[in-house]
């Protein structure tokens, strides 16, 4: 199975004369970028750049594809819902999710903020009682042992802490919605 | 019927349920770890809840987290697989008490057969022979001394609580047994956090030959032939067999009818395994009961032309056993190699990790049940088993070539297996004969020096 790869090169056209030096000028031809690709394959990696004074020489892997290839032939299976499907970082996204959500997977959250994800499976609800006001609004500032939201299991009611400090900038999930072990719940700008 | 069926499982039993579901029209949920997000099992069920982290204790083994998962993806059924919590008699009652129906026996059945000691209790009381042993647990060291010297050495000690091999130990003689003794007391205690334990006979090596049943709710009751599991290191099942190569139809019509009896009179719904140790002398003796699916059912599935897993799910569901299984006979011979990722030349060390390319042997009577593929990362948090390879044969030369063959067509490329070890074991003379018994591998493992020269499919590498 292969890699796609993106090269992206850019040799400037103007002629210098052999006569003079550049130093520290390294020269790149076909044989060098399979080496480079190899190393890269070999150490995982997944982003090469070079830039020199006439050239630009840039190597992008990308996605997993042995992962995709095996989703690909699944394709006759449904696609399965995870509930409120919410990869986790870094790993691969549930099949029938794959091609959307690959993007946002790998991005995670934005710069500053981080996520307060559910510690059990269970029902989430942000009041102790439909009657109560929800424990946190966006733009309440929270500290570790604040308490953010409710996750029922098997009809029991767990207060669920912060376990971080800073102001919610977002509610990610419904009151009232499913939620997995992991899932994000809020959206938190670090104090 | 079911409308969703949630599989308290992982790796390639969890598959397997989910491809018995879909066959018969049925939902299915699959829970899994963060560490198994890329399993087939999650990729092909309908539903996919994720439970915890990778850690067993706190995911498959984790009663609440499941039934929450239960609850939220709304479904009417639980099926265990096994291991994890399929002998559980708690996680049988708690699913009971949420409204679920948990797919096996009732949790006082699993109660009952689960401790072993009670089980031997209950095999005597219904005429099944138990090898010779302590009426019940035993009280102290010099209680265990005497019921030992009764019993005749060797014997083994057993913790009640113990199964899949673990919590035994041998003793065979006095001057060794009081060390053992204490040495099982406390393995099983840290095991299984009950040190009780019972002496038995030690039955010298024996073959491990275990016996299928499965009963319905309208009592019907069908014993479907025996399992050798002789071929076993440190306890685990490597290879199976049916028939048993070496147990006489006189000896097999026996120990059907005992497990038939036994089944009947204890109230046993959904499918389940005797387990028994037959000496070199057709004595047969009640070892332990499983009140799950095992394994290796497949075999008993080919040579039988039956599904066990959709029976298991018709059974719960309240329907009667299918036709074709009450009315089924043995047919051919079939065998079954359990790959594990491990390496058999380096003391069977795990090899979690990539398979860069997996290509799995087909063709006639080969039968592949996994949840890997190419490019799957096999994790280093569960057991080492990564597929199940079936070989099924008019006779059983047949199945034996079938099995070395298709052993040679495997290719499991970025980890090491057991595979190149099965092929050994296949091809030795002492598997041809059937001649083996439980304590053959060890002794083939210390006579062996190292990898045989066994021929690959030569892949082009550019």
């Amino acid at each position: 199975m292969r890699d796609t790869w993106q090269l992206t090169t850019d040799q400037s056209s103007s002629e210098k004369s052999e006569n003079e030096t550049q130093p520290n000028r390294i020269a790149v031809d076909f044989k060098d970028i399979k080496q480079i690709v190899e190393l890269m394959d070999e150490h995982g990696l997944s982003q090469f750049k070079l830039k020199q004074e006439d050239t630009m020489l840039e190597l992008k892997k990308g996605g997993d594809l042995d992962i995709a290839a095996v989703q690909a032939l699944l394709a006759a299976a449904p696609a399965p819902q995870a509930h409120a499907a919410a990869p986790v970082a870094g790993a691969a996204p549930v099949a029938g999710a794959a091609p959307a959500e690959a993007p946002a997977a790998d991005s995670g959250p934005p710069a500053g903020t981080e996520e307060i994800t559910s510690p059990m499976v269970g029902t989430f609800y942000t009041a102790a009682s439909p009657d109560s006001d929800a424990f946190v609004q966006v733009g309440d500032k929270v500290s570790a042992d604040t308490t953010v939201c409710i996750v029922e299991a098997m009809k029991v009611m767990n207060e669920i802490n912060a376990e971080t400090s800073g102001e919610i900038v977002e509610i990610l999930v419904e009151n009232g919605t499913a939620v997995q072990f992991g899932e994000p719940l809020f959206r938190v700008k670090s104090a | 019927m079911f409308k969703n069926i949630l599989v308290a499982n992982r790796g390639e039993i969890a598959l397997r349920v989910i491809r018995a579901a879909k066959e018969l029209g049925v939902r299915t949920t699959a829970v899994y770890s963060e560490a198994d997000v890329d399993s087939m099992h999650v990729h092909l069920a309908d539903e996919a809840v994720c439970i915890g982290p990778a850690s067993s204790a706190e995911s498959y083994l984790d009663m609440q987290a499941i039934l929450s998962a239960a609850e939220i993806a709304n479904v009417d059924a639980i099926h265990p697989g096994y291991g994890f919590l399929s002998e559980n008699p708690r996680f049988a009652e708690l699913c009971e008490e949420c409204n679920v129906k948990f797919i096996g026996p009732s949790a006082e059945v699993i109660s009952t057969m689960g401790d072993k000691n009670q089980a031997r209790a209950t095999a005597t009381k219904f005429g099944v022979p138990v090898t010779p042993g302590s009426e019940g647990i035993v009280q102290g060291e010099e209680d265990a001394i005497k019921i030992a010297e009764e019993i005749g050495f060797p014997v083994m000690i057993k913790a009640t609580a113990g199964g899949g091999g673990r919590g035994m130990r041998p003793a065979f003689n006095k001057a060794s047994f009081v060390s053992a003794f204490h040495a099982a007391q406390t393995e099983a205690e840290a095991c299984f956090g009950n040190g009780d334990c019972y002496i038995e006979k030690l039955v010298e090596n024996p073959h491990h030959v275990e016996f299928q049943i499965v009963a319905d709710q309208q009592g019907r009751v069908k014993e479907l032939g025996e399992r050798d599991c002789s071929m076993q290191r440190r306890n685990q099942k490597i290879i199976e067999e049916t028939p048993s190569p070496l147990i006489s139809e006189d000896l097999r019509n026996r120990m059907a009818e005992a497990s038939e009896a036994l089944v009947k009179n204890i109230g046993y719904e959904n499918a389940g395994t005797i387990e028994y140790l037959v000496d070199d002398k057709e004595n047969f003796y009640f070892m332990e009961m499983n009140t799950r699916i095992q394994v290796e059912h497949p075999i008993t599935e080919e040579v039988r032309g039956c599904d066990l897993i959709k029976e298991q799910i018709r059974i719960a569901a309240g329907i009667p056993l299918s036709e074709h299984v009450m009315e089924s006979s043995p047919r051919g011979h079939s065998i079954e190699c359990r790959i594990n990722a491990e390496d058999p030349y380096n003391n069977f060390i795990p090899s979690p990790g990539k398979i860069n390319l997996f290509y799995a042997p087909g063709g006639r009577g080969v039968r592949v049940d996994t949840h890997v593929y190419s490019g799957y990362e096999v994790p280093p948090h569960y057991d080492s088993m990564i597929a199940k390879l079936i070989v099924t044969g008019a006779t059983r030369d047949i199945a034996i070539a079938r099995m070395i063959r298709s052993l040679n067509e495997f290719v499991i490329k970025g980890i090491k297996t057991t595979i190149p070890f099965q092929v050994s074991i296949l091809k030795h003379n002492a598997f041809r004969t059937g001649d083996y018994n439980i304590a053959w591998v060890e002794k083939f493992l210390a006579s062996e020096p190292g990898p045989p020269d066994v021929p690959e499919i030569m892949l082009e590498e550019d």
